[in-house]
């Protein structure tokens, strides 16, 4: 056991119990004040208020600075880029030393020659009891005025009213998106209903087809489905669903699941681009290990395992889309994704 | 209220326009309440001040940006002044917030200067809430206080988030589709919740201008409305003060509103301004035109949302999606249960985190005081030494939350310190547990550490690295005593022993009465007692000590 008043640890990391029986110290009040070189000497307070006075002129020249920059530099379709950062780096700098110039000035001002003694206030309770009886009484009166607690049949008419009163707000609000229908399911990599036409992969983003026999072993392409280009209207609601990442690579490395035998060509895989987390783009591709890497959360996907998810905190592969190669060579979509893309949602097995 | 009119008559034009409003308002009484109301001052009590500055600069450049941006997604292609996006297709929101860039003269400056201000204004109330919690400032009367300060975090967060999302440029458009995801997961609504929000499928047309709304309408307004609150509640309660000589819980010790704390305050929003300025001349801050326009098919590598959301995103990087095979079966976190997906990989690290974090933020004064059972009022605040545990608990959520926020930027320390970045993840996953729990520790055993050394130096005095040899050869450092007042700032605190439980009225102890004891000895076990009056005066009485004291200076050469 330690020395009592060493502050070494007893009883269990307990230190020293005579704290709180042997009395408190008296409190000797505020400090003295301690007087600053201006309070004494005049020619310091002399030189505060120089200084203080040079602040504030430096703030005068920030704001010509600033006005100047503005009227003098003109921008328009036609400035360039230098222009902007010259502009702004003027307007930002005459602003900083107006407001600077000011702010410090004010401050040196309050510090070195206004009054520093400290004083000391009493608080005062935040209510009294004489408040809280006379506020009682009075609420408790205009309730008995109301009559609320006799007449029971207008209180409870009245919760009902009120209760039923915001449903046409919700109502007003329900309209603002439609329910989820299954338009979530579908993607335009379905064939013509009409014609059965299927729909190729071409090049994001000018929308050329690709030649099965362009695709080189170890190469990627970003994909659209032909026509994405040409829609008037939600062209980016159909992208955000549509894209897809098609790679080639030795049909040996492909680990292929039954059912699945007729998706791929000559080792040519196309992969839903959507991350199946949170839906951001999959979009590095490392050619050496076959994984796919999402830059936003870092699910990993091996594309030799269907693209499983090997890292990351997503949950499901990367929807595969079958593919085949039309008449003139080039490459199409046999059909739509057989599952819905992107992240998943409650009804995603059956919408 | 007399009819008669006052005799008095003004010297000066301004005293005559003070009258004039004086006589129909009697705005006089409020000068003599306001004019000299004392304030503490410290610079820890600045952050407030930073984050409410800030939010002026953030309304005056916020209102400067909506006399130029349009927030429609209609489409077009763009014919102006940066040359390299010229003939793209993009959003008109994207169209106008490169024009207010290039083309608007101060408009990049106006759009740095919010972008700056608003990373500030969140990071100013994070700090000056760890402020508040570390120095008990939280304690009664100001329990609501904080809660207050709390939501204005939230809506803090909510102002950020939505204008980052308003220019519709890359980096934003793949933050929406985060949201999405993660909105999507969520059980039963999820699904049409998304629909409501976008008006349809993700992206749609519908989402800036409804964003906007809510970003220039909706939080600024009830931040305005909370932020006036919370002043409210500042003057009623009269602002905390640090212990020390002459202050205590019945007073307050400090300057005057008027001339001097009003000048130092007001001087330094100007001081604000000014830096934020600065930094947006000098510093690029969300460079849209790199990033083009929203298209779902692109992305950047090494996205990162701007810090304030960075704990969320870093929880959802943190969370494994799959556990491996087992059974020859991959097991992982999105179930089907009767046909019903559910998303727990998404679920748990986007709600749970955020769940723990705000849950123990708002209850905490709450939890605190029936712990201690301590329903007197605080005005003075606790040095966070004097409070150990709750200090350590502090350092703890403080950690947890800095594991998920470097989480967020995972991907840059693996590519910056050329480590793996599975195995940067990995490390991240276990601090994620077991990160508090040492954060805890040490703190606590910091803080007792702290308060030993204060012991030792209250009870015998300062080291003045002057070394006396005594007499019969020994040497010995001289200790010099403290004055009254440093001595007084050392001892003035309370370190209560554990409560045990408390008979109720009926005179039984409870379950809830044992489990509130047993807290209370966790928090209150290792204590370290204040020097009381008896102790200081038997080690001066120490022999040995009034030799010290004692002995001339320089007899050791």
């Amino acid at each position: 056991m330690g020395n009592p008043s060493d502050g070494a640890p007893q009883h269990g990391g307990t230190v020293a119990t005579a704290g709180q029986s042997g009395g408190a110290f008296e409190d000797p009040g505020i400090p003295p004040h301690r007087l600053r070189l201006s309070d004494t000497d005049p020619k310091a307070a002399k030189r505060a208020e120089r200084q203080v006075t040079a602040l504030f002129i430096i703030s005068v020249i920030g704001t010509v600075v600033f006005l100047v920059s503005y009227f003098a530099i003109d921008l328009g379709p036609t400035s360039t880029v230098d222009t902007i950062r010259t502009q702004n780096l003027l307007l930002g700098f005459g602003t900083a030393f107006a407001m600077l110039g000011i702010g410090t000035g004010i401050v040196h001002w309050a510090k070195s020659l206004m009054p520093d003694h400290e004083v000391s206030e009493a608080r005062h309770e935040l209510r009294s009891e004489e408040d809280r009886q006379a506020a009682v009484k009075i609420v408790d009166d205009i309730i008995e005025e109301t009559g609320i607690k006799r007449r029971p049949l207008i209180r409870n008419t009245l919760i009902g009213a009120l209760a039923l009163a915001p449903l046409p707000a919700l109502a007003v609000f329900g309209d603002l998106g439609p329910n989820a229908t299954d338009m979530l399911r579908h993607t335009m990599w379905a064939p013509n209903a009409q014609t059965g036409k299927k729909v190729r992969l071409t090049r994001d983003p000018d929308g050329t087809p690709i030649r099965a026999a362009d695709v080189t072993i170890g190469s990627a392409f970003h994909v659209i489905p032909e026509g994405l280009n040409d829609l008037k209207e939600n062209k980016n609601n159909e992208k955000a669903k549509a894209v897809v990442l098609l790679m080639r690579l030795n049909p040996e490395d492909l680990h292929v699941s039954p059912g699945r035998e007729s998706w791929n060509y000559n080792g040519i895989v196309a992969y839903s681009k959507i991350c199946t987390h949170v839906g951001c783009p999959v979009a590095l591709y490392e050619q050496q290990t076959h994984h796919l890497l999402c830059p936003c959360h870092q699910s990993t996907f091996d594309l030799t395992h269907e693209c499983q998810v090997i890292f990351g905190p997503a949950s499901r592969p990367l929807p595969q889309l079958p593919i085949e190669v039309d008449s003139d060579g080039y490459l199409v979509a046999s059909s739509d994704f057989h599952e819905p893309v992107g992240p998943s949602y409650w009804e995603r097995e059956y919408s | 209220m007399s009819s008669t009119p006052s005799s008095y008559q003004p010297p000066t034009k301004v005293g005559r326009i003070a009258e004039f409003v004086d006589q129909r308002t009697g705005l006089s009484s409020v000068a003599r309440e306001f004019g000299r109301k004392v304030f503490p001052d410290h610079w820890s009590f600045m952050f407030g001040e930073v984050a409410l500055y800030c939010f002026i600069v953030l309304l005056m450049s916020g209102t400067f940006l909506t006399f130029f941006f349009n927030p429609s997604m209609a489409d077009t292609t763009y014919q102006g002044a940066y040359v390299p996006l010229r003939g793209m297709d993009m959003s008109v929101a994207y169209q106008s917030s490169l024009n207010i860039s290039f083309e608007i003269r101060g408009g990049l400056f106006m759009r740095q200067l919010h972008h700056w201000a608003a990373l500030l204004f969140v990071a100013a109330m994070s700090v000056h809430m760890l402020r508040v919690f570390f120095t008990g400032a939280f304690r009664k009367p100001r329990e609501m206080n904080w809660v207050i300060g709390g939501v204005l975090l939230i809506l803090g967060m909510a102002a950020g988030f939505t204008g980052y999302s308003l220019p519709d440029d890359l980096l934003s458009g793949n933050g929406l589709r985060i949201i999405d995801g993660v909105v999507m997961a969520i059980p039963v609504i999820g699904t049409w919740i998304s629909m409501f929000l976008f008006g349809g499928e993700f992206p749609g047309t519908a989402i800036v201008g409804r964003l906007y709304v809510m970003h220039i309408l909706l939080i600024p307004a009830m931040i305005l409305g909370l932020v006036a609150l919370h002043l409210m509640f500042v003057v009623l309660q009269k602002h905390t003060q640090y212990p020390g000589p002459g202050r205590n819980d019945r007073n307050v010790v400090g300057y005057p509103l008027g001339p001097v704390y009003a000048a130092k305050a007001g001087g330094f929003f100007f001081i604000v301004f000014g830096v934020l300025a600065a930094m947006a001349a000098a510093f690029t801050i969300n460079p849209i035109w790199n990033y083009g326009p929203y298209d779902p098919s692109p992305v950047s590598a090494g996205t990162q949302p701007d810090w304030y959301i960075g704990w969320v995103d870093g929880a959802l990087r943190l969370m494994p999606g799959v556990i491996g095979d087992i059974g020859g079966y991959r097991q992982h976190f999105e179930f089907v249960i009767f046909n019903q997906t559910l998303s727990l990989n998404i679920l748990l690290p986007a709600l749970v985190p955020a769940i723990i974090v705000f849950t123990v933020l708002f209850t905490y004064p709450w939890i605190e005081r029936w712990i201690t059972r301590d329903d007197r009022e605080h005005h003075v605040l606790d040095r966070p030494r004097n409070a150990p545990t709750r200090t350590a608990i502090g350092m703890a959520g403080f950690t947890f939350y800095c594991v998920m926020w470097a989480a967020a930027s995972s991907d840059l320390i693996a590519t910056h310190f050329h480590v793996s970045l599975n195995d940067v993840t990995y490390w991240l996953r276990a601090l994620f547990f077991v990160g508090p729990i040492i954060a805890f520790t040490v703190t606590k055993r910091i803080a007792i550490g702290l308060q030993r050394k204060d012991r030792e130096i209250a009870l015998h005095g300062r080291e003045t690295g002057r070394i006396v040899r005594l007499p019969h050869g020994e040497f010995i450092e001289v200790h010099a005593p403290l004055d009254e007042y440093k001595l007084y700032k050392l001892v003035a605190f309370e370190a209560p022993l554990p409560l045990p439980a408390q008979p109720n009225a009926k005179g039984v102890v409870n379950r809830s009465e044992r489990r509130r004891a047993k807290l209370s000895k966790w928090f209150f076990e290792d204590r370290v007692a204040p020097v009381s009056p008896a102790e200081l005066e038997a080690a001066h009485a120490h022999a040995h000590h009034e030799a010290i004291e004692s002995a001339p200076t320089g007899s050791g050469h």
